[in-house]
């Protein structure tokens, strides 16, 4: 099992609508990617609060169907 | 989890001022993440105790719920859930890490 780019942009634009999402396929094999996420929704929160939330957004995939997603959240 | 897990956990975050939960030993680290978390701790010249989650079936489960957080490696200073790879490693550049060692009073090479 894996997720495509696609899958992973809309669930979080679905948790965080106004979010900016860049992923890369780093291994191009659907299951190493990397994804920078820009949103409102972290600001003032600290590092691990934000990614907790991008997490959360994937559903309990991460660590599962997605192995692998390095991740850089930004405030806007 | 179990209380019983809970108790394996909180007795090697405080037994280990620097703890770190991954996949492989300091030594041989065997998933490029936990070596890269591995390896700024060495760069660091920080004293810390590698656990392999690989090793132990409950903690490499038990540790996601009790840190709410789906990956290994995490990272634990002082008994405080410091982060993954992505957070140690921004972390390191941004120095702020080096300022969490001497918040803490823990020991790294400075130069």
């Amino acid at each position: 099992m894996s997720l495509k780019i696609n899958e992973i942009t809309k669930m979080i634009k679905e948790a965080f609508p106004d979010a900016e999402v860049k992923i890369e396929d780093l291994a191009g094999d659907e299951n190493h990617y990397s994804a920078t996420v820009k949103s409102k929704i972290f600001n003032g929160k600290n590092k691990i609060e934000q990614h907790k939330l991008v997490y959360k957004a994937l559903k309990g995939k991460m660590g599962n169907e997605l192995h692998a997603l390095q991740l850089n959240t930004i405030e806007i | 989890m179990n209380e019983q897990v809970k108790n394996k956990i909180n007795n090697l975050i405080e037994k280990n001022d620097v703890c770190l939960f991954m996949k492989g030993t300091p030594e041989v680290p065997q998933c490029g993440f936990s070596l890269a978390v591995a390896n700024v701790l060495k760069h660091l010249k920080v004293k810390f105790k590698g656990i392999n989650v690989l090793e132990d079936q409950e903690i490499r489960e038990g540790i996601k719920v009790f840190s709410d957080w789906p990956t290994i490696p995490q990272l634990y200073i002082k008994k405080e859930f410091v982060g993954g790879c992505d957070i140690v490693k921004e972390m390191f550049e941004k120095k702020e890490l080096q300022k969490k060692f001497e918040e803490k009073n823990i020991t790294y090479n400075k130069n």
